[in-house]
C-alpha cells in the first residue's frame, strides 16, 4: 500500500534551489588535457590496476579490474598514456592511489567496436556478468556495485522493484535531466533489472518538483510491463532507500536489514539510464551526468562529463568562479564533501558540484542546545539526536550503540534544523568510526 | 577565491537559519505588546518593575555569564517574563533582587542556557513570593489616575515598610477564593482586572503566543494540553458543584494561566524534547493549577505548576522517546 499522504513522517524542507539548472538541457564535457581515476570510486574493495606507466589506452579499456566480487572494474574514459600511478587527492578527503592518464590531443576519442554486448538474448547470468565488466555502480551517491543490486541471493526472492527518482537533495539536477531528456533509457534499464531480478512489477517514485520528468515517465511507460509512476512530496530525505520504500509500498525495512529482506531492490533513475546506455552503446561506465550549480559558479549547467575529470577542468567549463565564492561541495548540499583541493577528479558516485556563495553558506557559530526538540521532529528514522549528540561530545560512544547510532543514516536532517547549529552529523560520523574500532579491537 | 579562503565545511552545508539567538529575539519581540498591555493597565509603575527586574537579570548574566552570552537574548526574556509576573506596587529593588535570583540560581548555577532544570523566571517568582509574601500579594486597586505609581515603587532595601497609603485590590482569583466574588469574563479577557503585571490581557497575549506558535518557536502541543487539561478538569469539578467550583473559562482567563501557558510552559530548555512528552507535560500544569486553586492554601497555582513539572520533565523525556524506525524498541532505551 503507498503511503496515502505521498511521504514519510518527519523530514525537513531546505530550499530546493533547483531552479539554477532544472532547466538547463545536458550539454557534453569537451575531454580535458589529463583525466585521473582513483582505483576505489564504488562502495567494496578498491579496483586493482592491470596497466603499467606509459602505456597506450583506448577510451573504453579496462584499467584496472574488479577485485572480487564486492567491487566494479574501472575503465579509461579517454584515449591517452598512463602517465602515472600514484597517491592523488580523492574527493573523500584523502590521498588515495590513482590512475593518471594523459589524453592524447588529437585523438578522435572514435568510436570503437562494442565492448558490452547487446542486451537481447542474454541469458541473466550473462546479462549480470555484462553490467560487471561495464563497471556500472550505483549514480545516486552512494556507489554501491550494480551487478551486486542485480544478484540477489536465492532466500531472498524479488517481487518489487522500486526505481529512484526523488532526487531529494537540494540543487541536484541530473535525474531530473535524465528522467526528461533520456526517458527511453530509464524505461530499458527498469526492462532490463526487472528480468534480471524476476521481479513483476516496478514503481517510479519522483518529487512534485519535477513535473516535467513525471510527464516523461509516464509518457514512455511500456505496454506490455507492470510500471507505474507515484508522484511524491517535495521533502528530504525522501530518497533514502527505506524512506522511499515506506512511501511507495508502504514497508517497512527491519533496522540492520536491507531492502531485498522485504522483497524490495531500490535504484537510482541515472544508474537505470546508465545500465541501458552501456548496452546501447557497448561501452562501460566512462562518463556521467553532473549538475555544476551553485551561486558561487558563472554557468551552473547539467553536464555530460568523463570519470577522472578534475574538479578545476570542469570549473573552468562553466565560467569559473563568482567573486563571493566560498565553499566547493561534491555531491548534495546535505550529505555532500566539501573540497580543499580543485584536482580532486569526478568519479562514478559524483552527483554534482556545488559552488556555494558566501550567502549560501551557513553560519560557523553555534550555540548551547537550548532542547528544543526540533531535532527530533526532523529525524526520519525517528532517534533522539539530541542525547546521541551530547553522548557523542561526552565521548560515551558505546551509550550511543544503545542509542541506535547504527541506524542514524547521517542524512544531516537534525543539523539542519537545529537552531544552535550543533554539528550532530559531523559528531555521528565521528562516533561511528569510534564504535568500529571499539568492535575491531 | 583563493585555497586560503575557501571553506572546508562537514556536511550539511545549509541551515534552516533559525538560529538560537533569532529564536529568543524573536520571544522578545512578541511580549513588546503584552509589556505595552502592562503599561496601559498599571502605569509608569509597569515600567519601573519591569525594568528593574530585567536589569537585575542582565547584570548577573553579564557578571556570571559565559563572555557574549547577553547577546543570545536569553537573560533578556528571563527578566522582562519575571516582571511581567510581578505586581505592580513591587518596590523595584525587590524585583531586581528577583531577576537577579532568577538568572543566577535559577539558569547560571546549572551551567548557563540550556542546562537548567526549572524556568529562571519562575524560580525568581518563587524566590520573591518566599522572601517578600505580602509586598507579592498586594495588588493595587484599579481606578487610581494612570500616572499614579502603584505602590511604594522606590523602598528602600530592608527598611521597615511604612504603612502602605496606597488603595490596594484584589485579583479575580483572590476575590474568588476568599470572598466568593466573580468577575466578568470580558473584562478577564481583555485585562482590565487586578493582578501580575503582564498576566491580565489573556487574548492578546494569546495572539502572541500564536504568532512564535505559527513560527515554530514554541511548542503549540504544551498551551493546548494546558488548556485541555484546565477545561476538563475544571469542567468536572463545576458540573458535580456549581456553587462550589468556578467555571472552566473563569479558570482559564484568570490569573496568570495565559502568560503561564503560552511563555513559561513554553520555555524549550525546561520543558520535554519529545512531542508525547509535551501532552504529559502540558496536561500536568492543566491539572496542578486546578488542584491548587481548588484546594491549594494559595490563590493562584501556575507558577507552582510549572515549577513541579519542570522536575518531571527528565522522567518524561526517558518514558516518551520515539519508536526507532524499523524496530519495536524506543531510542532512550
Amino acid at each position: 500500500m503507498p503511503s496515502l499522504w505521498h511521504t514519510f513522517r518527519h523530514g525537513v524542507h531546505p530550499p530546493d534551489h533547483k531552479e539554477l539548472t532544472a532547466s538547463v538541457p545536458i550539454r557534453r564535457l569537451p575531454f580535458p588535457a589529463e583525466i585521473v581515476l582513483p582505483l576505489r570510486q564504488h562502495a567494496g574493495k578498491p579496483a586493482r590496476p592491470i596497466v603499467r606507466e606509459g602505456d597506450r589506452v583506448e577510451r573504453g579499456d579496462t584499467v584496472a579490474e574488479a577485485d572480487g566480487q564486492f567491487s566494479a572494474p574501472i575503465h579509461a574514459s579517454a584515449a591517452g598514456r598512463v602517465a602515472a600511478i600514484e597517491f592523488w587527492p580523492h574527493p573523500e578527503g584523502v590521498h588515495a592511489p590513482a590512475i593518471r592518464i594523459e589524453v592524447e590531443r588529437y585523438s578522435p576519442q572514435a568510436l570503437r567496436p562494442r565492448i558490452i554486448p547487446e542486451w537481447e538474448g542474454l541469458t541473466r547470468e550473462e546479462l549480470i556478468a555484462a553490467v560487471r565488466e561495464s563497471g556500472v555502480v550505483g549514480l545516486g551517491g552512494a556507489a554501491f556495485p550494480a551487478h551486486i543490486k542485480l544478484s540477489p541471493p536465492p532466500e531472498c526472492p524479488i517481487d518489487t522493484l522500486v526505481v529512484n527518482g526523488c532526487e531529494c537533495e537540494p540543487y541536484l539536477t541530473t535525474d531530473h535531466r535524465t528522467m526528461v531528456e533520456y526517458p527511453d533509457r530509464v524505461q530499458l534499464g527498469i526492462r532490463i533489472m526487472l528480468s534480471c531480478l524476476g521481479a513483476k512489477r516496478a514503481v517510479v517514485g519522483i518529487e512534485r518538483n519535477k513535473p516535467d520528468a513525471i510527464a516523461a515517465i509516464t509518457r514512455t511507460l511500456p505496454a506490455d510491463l507492470d510500471v507505474s509512476v507515484l508522484d511524491l512530496r517535495v521533502k528530504y530525505p525522501q530518497g533514502a532507500e527505506k524512506l522511499l520504500i515506506q512511501t511507495v509500498l508502504g514497508r517497512q525495512v527491519p533496522s540492520g536489514k536491507l531492502p531485498m529482506h522485504v522483497g524490495v531492490v531500490v535504484q537510482n533513475v541515472a544508474s537505470l539510464a546508465t545500465i541501458a546506455e552501456v548496452f546501447e552503446t557497448g561501452l562501460p561506465l566512462i562518463e556521467r551526468i553532473v549538475t555544476v550549480t551553485g551561486r558561487g559558479i558563472r554557468n551552473p549547467g547539467n553536464l555530460i562529463v568523463p570519470v577522472g575529470t578534475k574538479l578545476r577542468d570542469l570549473l573552468d567549463a562553466c565560467g569559473g568562479f563568482t567573486s563571493d565564492a566560498r565553499e566547493v561541495v561534491f555531491g548534495g548540499p546535505m550529505m555532500g564533501v566539501a573540497q580543499a583541493d580543485l584536482d580532486v577528479p569526478i568519479t562514478k558516485g559524483t552527483t554534482g558540484v556545488i559552488v556555494l556563495s558566501e550567502d549560501e553558506c551557513k553560519t560557523q557559530q553555534s550555540w548551547a542546545c537550548i532542547r528544543c526538540g526540533h531535532c527530533l521532529d526532523a529525524c526520519p528514522v525517528f532517534l533522539n539526536p539530541q542525547i546521541l549528540g551530547s553522548l557523542a561530545k561526552a565521548g560515551r560512544f558505546e551509550e550511543m550503540n544503545a542509542h541506535h547510532l547504527a541506524d542514524c543514516m547521517l542524512c544531516g536532517s537534525c543539523t539542519y534544523v537545529c537552531p544552535s547549529n550543533i554539528p550532530l552529523s559531523q559528531l555521528f560520523v565521528a562516533a561511528k568510526a569510534q564504535v568500529r574500532k571499539l568492535k575491531v579491537a | 577565491m583563493t585555497a586560503g579562503e575557501r571553506l572546508v565545511t562537514a556536511s550539511p552545508h545549509l541551515a534552516s537559519g533559525h538560529t538560537t539567538p533569532r529564536i529568543m529575539w524573536t520571544v522578545v519581540a512578541s511580549l513588546v505588546p503584552v509589556i505595552g498591555a502592562a503599561v496601559w493597565f498599571f502605569g509608569p509603575s509597569a515600567v519601573f518593575v519591569i525594568g528593574a527586574a530585567t536589569a537585575g537579570a542582565l547584570a548577573t548574566e553579564r557578571v556570571f555569564g559565559r563572555a557574549g552570552s547577553l547577546m543570545d537574548g536569553s537573560g533578556l526574556i528571563t527578566g522582562l517574563l519575571l516582571g511581567l509576573t510581578l505586581p505592580a506596587g513591587l518596590p523595584i529593588w525587590m524585583a531586581f533582587v528577583g531577576g537577579a535570583f532568577g538568572i543566577g540560581f535559577g539558569k547560571l548555577i546549572f551551567g548557563g542556557l540550556g542546562q537548567n532544570v526549572f524556568n529562571p523566571a519562575l524560580l525568581g517568582r518563587a524566590f520573591l513570593q518566599a522572601a517578600f509574601p505580602v509586598a507579592m500579594t498586594t495588588w493595587p486597586a484599579e481606578q487610581v489616575s494612570w500616572w499614579t505609581l502603584r505602590g511604594d515603587t522606590f523602598a528602600l532595601p530592608l527598611m521597615a515598610g511604612k504603612a502602605a497609603d496606597v488603595v490596594t485590590g484584589a485579583t479575580p482569583l483572590g476575590l474568588m477564593k476568599f470572598e466568593q466574588q466573580g468577575t466578568t469574563l470580558s473584562h478577564l479577557m481583555l485585562g482590565n482586572t487586578g493582578g501580575s503585571l503582564g498576566e491580565t490581557a489573556g487574548i492578546l497575549i494569546t495572539l502572541c503566543g500564536l504568532y512564535l506558535a505559527l513560527r515554530n518557536y514554541l511548542n503549540w502541543r504544551i498551551p493546548a494540553s494546558i488548556f485541555l487539561a484546565v477545561l476538563v478538569f475544571a469542567g468536572l469539578l463545576h458540573q458535580l458543584d456549581p456553587g462550589r467550583f468556578p467555571a472552566p473559562l473563569f479558570m482559564l482567563f484568570s490569573g496568570g494561566l495565559m502568560l503561564g501557558a503560552w511563555y513559561m510552559a513554553t520555555d524549550m530548555v525546561t520543558s520535554p524534547v519529545t512531542n508525547g512528552g509535551t501532552w504529559v507535560f502540558g496536561a500536568g500544569v492543566g491539572f496542578l493549577v486546578v488542584v491548587i486553586r481548588v484546594w491549594g492554601g494559595l490563590a493562584e497555582g501556575v507558577m507552582y505548576a510549572i515549577l513541579l513539572m519542570n522536575a518531571l520533565v527528565p522522567f518524561i523525556n526517558r518514558a516518551t522517546q520515539p519508536r526507532v524506525l524499523g524496530t519495536r524498541e524506543r531510542s532512550g532505551a
